[in-house]
């Protein structure tokens, strides 16, 4: 431990680490930590995975949009298959897979281009033609051009995973206190509100802001802004599709910060639903189902998946990606103000990448060494927006 | 007579008077389990007006079509196990027309229809929107026409003539899930009858959505052949066939003695009726009745028909135990002891819920449950009217009433609406069904019968035991899928208010659901 912070006994007035907000990625942090032995002490506003995280589709997916994209995610990709055995059934665990399909030729040619990322990096992957594929997938539309499939990729329900990771954290002595907000920060202080409107300090060893889309009303210099997204759910159609189905066209929409975006992206649950994505855009924290953007992500779903429409519709809600210009996360120290780490800004992501950002951060705050190079992630990098990209970088984008 | 049509069920041929709902003609053909509940257990029809979405089965390939909303004809294919998608497509393009109209009425019941005929009579061009197969609403629906109260045949006369324009244009079978306002309001439409016509125009919009019945969660409510008492009347309508049936009839309200009247005539053997409200409070809204006297003369001609049953107060279901998959036994209670009755059917609500979940999504303020609205029964949005059950539940008649004046005022004769005659009824009506709300208020014991194992949402199947009081209902929903289901929390919402006092969780458009092809 560095920078003079104290972590002493356990549940103590003066706990090791104060997490503000019970995210996935706060809920990791917390699980992580106190299996370091660390007093935590995890607070949020409202209740653990009540943010982005309830939104969230949950797939636990391997990105190549840039080189610390793809470290991050595959590396945490693992650690979710490692608690696999250990996550109850409300989290809905499932390795289904990502198939990326391929729509045309060139978008196959994508497909080879990332394959060979993938096997760089020793993430399993495998292409798939047109045959095979309406083979897998048989309600996909005919005449597309392949595609590749991700074996490795998962499915999980994402607030009942925030939910367990708190549970265990406070198995293991964490404290966390939910209808508590996080109102300042000041000189290793957190000020919190409960519920009652009473106001109290906590000070701590170590403050991490894991506040989603809201981390910038405590640090207001972080670059994160929402990204809206919507989703829509399905009755129940079990084995109308079988893997994690994505067009390679995703990156493109996934990728930069500006304008709207549609893609097919469509996820069938453990239960036999089918929940279709994805969309983004920046509205604010307008939460309003948008009808030209959902009309925009369900016909281009259909496109894919004709058997979709004839499908039931249960539920539409949206949601909002705490985005950052450059698409990668915030994690780490943030030097500006002595202990105070950061851990948001996970856009897309958030879902899969939280163990490894939670590994991160404990790494950091135990002083070992760090189980994947940190530097792309630090909280105080300068920031240029995704689409000025390195070439190298481009290379390794699939479109 | 009208002629039978013949129905294949799982490969079953069974046959059915023509505009029977599916629904009734397999209870009639003692079908007993329609769908299997998400963690395997047998499920039938219950509310009978698709509120409950128990009743689903797959109907020519297409999966999870909720019998009671469905007339059966000939040649139709009925799997009782609906998952996967046969070959059920929507024709194209037709869901993105739409129709425009002066007044949309939501809600073909006594207060919908009041509303059109007062409107279209007053000039303006309407349009009615229902999701049944014929207008009447709960209550005059499925009765054979012949046999309905005069007035109601009134109405359902005026409902086809001319007024000071052209009659109101009936659209059936169509469900409003979405609405916007703007400067025009516009209704999106899902559901069979919408196939020609997506979305609905409107200047101006009356909502009469009616109200649904209160289902309390009990051990064994989940049991084919447990039925709500307005389930049970509406599928009997439809044609369920009950003859030699044992039934007990249970719960709260007015609906008890026609309930029990209605499975009386058609054959059951009415062993029991439970009524859960004591004595001295239904005697006391009884007397309260003398200002009318109708409703006397009612409860009098039921009380007739009914001879042969023990009728008691103060006496309520505490469980249901069945055998094969099936209901067969009622443990009763009047709070000192319990006794079991044997039974092949159990009816059992305890009054109704306004259905106020449209009006929420237009925005009207809705207070204790019920639309605010003022005395011309206007809500809170402009050009939006609410009459009948989802301004609070008293009944047909003040939905008349009520229908009338939204439909006058909406209809811009605003003088008329305003009308002292019109105006006396409305209040009179108003105190009325406060006193009966009050009257047969569920009582603590029904409001928590559910106990650790008990099923308090049917949809996921989330038992009582894995929900913890002190959540809010999005934090319940989020860990558990409670409220989640296709009824959209229609059914367990209710039950989740009683048990644990949480309010309704938000509502998002598609309200009640509509196929993915009408999103795009
Ligand atoms: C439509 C959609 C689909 C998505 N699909 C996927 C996917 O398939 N896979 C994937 O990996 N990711 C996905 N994501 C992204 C993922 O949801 C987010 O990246 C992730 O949830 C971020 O987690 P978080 O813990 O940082 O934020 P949140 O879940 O928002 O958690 C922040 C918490 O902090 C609390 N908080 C905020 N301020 C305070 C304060 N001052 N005091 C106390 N508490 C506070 C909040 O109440 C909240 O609980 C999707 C997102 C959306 C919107
Ligand atoms: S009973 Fe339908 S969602 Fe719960």
């Amino acid at each position: 431990m560095t920078d003079g912070a104290r972590f002493g006994a356990r549940r103590t007035a003066r706990p090791d680490v104060v997490i503000v907000g019970a995210g996935i990625v706060g809920a990791a942090c917390a699980l992580a930590l106190a299996r370091e032995q660390l007093d935590v002490q995890i607070v949020d506003a409202s209740f653990a995975g009540s943010g982005s995280t309830a939104a969230a589709m949950g797939h636990l997916v391997v990105m190549d949009d840039t080189p610390a994209q793809l470290a991050l995610t595959s590396f945490s990709r693992g650690l979710w298959d490692r608690m696999a055995d250990e996550l109850p059934a409300g989290c809905e665990y499932e390795m289904r897979g990502t198939v990326w399909v391929a729509g045309n030729d060139e978008e196959m040619e994508a497909a080879r281009a990332k394959q060979a990322v993938y096997a760089a990096h020793g993430v399993a992957s495998s292409l798939v033609d047109a045959a095979e594929l309406a083979r897998m997938e048989p309600a996909l539309r005919p005449g597309l051009a392949g595609a590749l499939s991700v074996p490795g990729d998962g499915v999980l329900y994402p607030p009942n995973a925030a939910r367990w990771c708190i549970e265990r954290a406070v198995a293991l002595g964490a404290v966390v206190r939910e209808r508590c907000e996080a109102v300042a920060l000041s000189r290793g202080a957190v000020r919190v509100r409960a519920a009652g409107g009473v106001e109290e300090s906590i000070s701590a060893g170590a403050i991490v802001i894991a506040a989603g889309i809201d981390a910038p009303r405590l640090v207001p210099e972080l670059p994160i802004v929402p990204r809206k997204g919507h989703l829509v759910i399905t009755d129940r159609y079990p084995g109308l599709c079988h893997a994690q189905l994505v067009e390679l066209g995703y990156l493109r929409s996934a990728h930069g910060l500006s304008g709207e975006s549609v893609a097919f992206n469509v996820q069938p649950r453990a239960t036999g639903q089918l929940l279709i994505g994805s969309s983004r855009q920046l509205a604010g924290r307008d939460g309003a189902i948008d009808d030209v953007v959902l009309g925009a992500m369900v016909r281009r779903a259909t496109s894919f998946l004709p058997a979709l429409a004839r499908c039931d519709v249960v539920r539409v809600w949206t949601g909002f990606r705490p985005a950052t210009p450059d698409g990668l996360p915030l994690i780490g120290r943030w030097h500006a103000e002595p202990g105070v780490w950061i851990a948001a800004g996970h856009e897309g992501l958030g879902i899969t990448t939280a163990p490894g950002t939670a590994a991160l951060i404990a790494a950091d705050l135990v002083g070992r060494a760090p189980p994947i190079d940190p530097a792309p992630y630090d909280p105080g990098r300068p920031m240029r927006p995704a689409s000025d990209a390195t070439p190298e970088e481009h290379a390794c984008r699939a479109t | 007579m009208p002629r039978d049509v013949t129905v294949t069920v799982d490969g079953r041929r069974i046959s059915a008077p023509e505009g029977s709902t599916l629904a009734s003609a397999m209870l009639g053909a003692e079908v007993t389990h329609f769908r299997t509940s998400v963690t395997g257990a047998p499920r039938a029809p219950v509310c009978g007006m698709g509120v409950c979405f128990e009743c689903r089965v797959t109907v020519d390939g297409r999966p999870h079509q909720r019998s009671c909303l469905i007339p059966c004809t000939d040649g139709m294919r009925v799997e009782t196990s609906p998952n996967e998608i046969g070959a059920w497509a929507p024709p194209p393009d037709a869901v993105h027309e739409s129709r425009s109209c002066d007044v949309a009425v939501v809600g073909g019941g006594p207060a919908g229809i009041a509303a059109a005929v007062a409107a279209s009579a007053a000039g303006a061009r309407v349009i009615v929107i229902d999701q049944g197969m014929r207008p009447g609403g709960q209550i005059w629906r499925h009765r054979d026409p012949a046999a309905l109260p005069k007035a109601a045949r009134n109405w359902l006369a005026r409902l086809g003539e001319k007024g000071g324009g052209a009659p109101p244009e009936w659209l059936a079978r169509s469900t409003v899930f979405d609405a916007r306002v703007g400067e025009d309001i516009v209704l999106r439409l899902t559901g069979e009858g919408a196939r020609g016509c997506g979305a609905v125009r409107a200047r101006r919009v009356v909502l009469a959505t009616g109200a649904r019945e209160l289902l309390l969660p009990f051990d064994g409510w989940t049991l084919p052949g447990v039925l709500a008492l307005g389930g049970a009347q509406a599928l009997l309508k439809g044609g369920m066939v009950v003859r030699g049936k044992r039934a007990v009839v249970a719960g709260s309200g007015p609906l008890l003695l026609p309930v029990a009247a209605a499975l009386s005539r058609a054959g059951a053997r009415v062993m029991f009726v439970a009524e859960q409200a004591p004595i001295a409070q239904a005697a006391a809204f009884a007397a309260g009745l003398w200002s009318h006297p109708a409703k006397l003369w009612q409860a009098a001609a039921y009380g007739a028909s009914l001879r042969g049953a023990t009728v008691r107060f103060g006496t309520w279901v505490r469980s249901a135990e069945g055998d094969q998959g099936r209901v067969a036994r009622v443990r009763l209670t009047n709070g000192r002891r319990a006794w079991t009755v044997p039974c092949d059917l159990l009816c059992a609500s305890y009054g109704f819920v306004p259905a106020v979940e449209l009006a929420r999504l237009m925005g009207c303020d809705v207070e204790r449950g019920r639309v605010a609205v003022d005395a011309l029964q206007r809500t809170t949005v402009p050009n939006v009217w609410c009459a009948g059950e989802p301004t609070g539940v008293a009944g047909e008649a003040a939905a008349l009433v009520e229908g009338r004046i939204a439909g006058l005022d909406a209809a811009g004769d605003e003088a008329r609406a305003r009308s002292a005659r019109l105006q006396r009824a409305r209040d009179g009506w108003r105190r009325f069904g406060e006193r009966l709300t009050d009257a047969f208020r569920p009582r603590d014991e029904v409001r928590r019968l559910a106990s650790d194992s008990t099923v308090v949402c049917r949809c996921e199947d989330v038992r009582r035991e894995s929900l913890d009081p002190s959540w809010s209902v999005r934090q319940a929903k989020l860990y558990t899928r409670i409220t989640m289901g296709p009824c959209q929390g229609m059914v367990c919402g209710a039950a989740c208010t009683s048990l644990f006092g949480w309010s309704p969780g938000t509502v998002r458009p598609p309200v009640g659901g509509t196929e993915v092809a009408r999103l795009g």
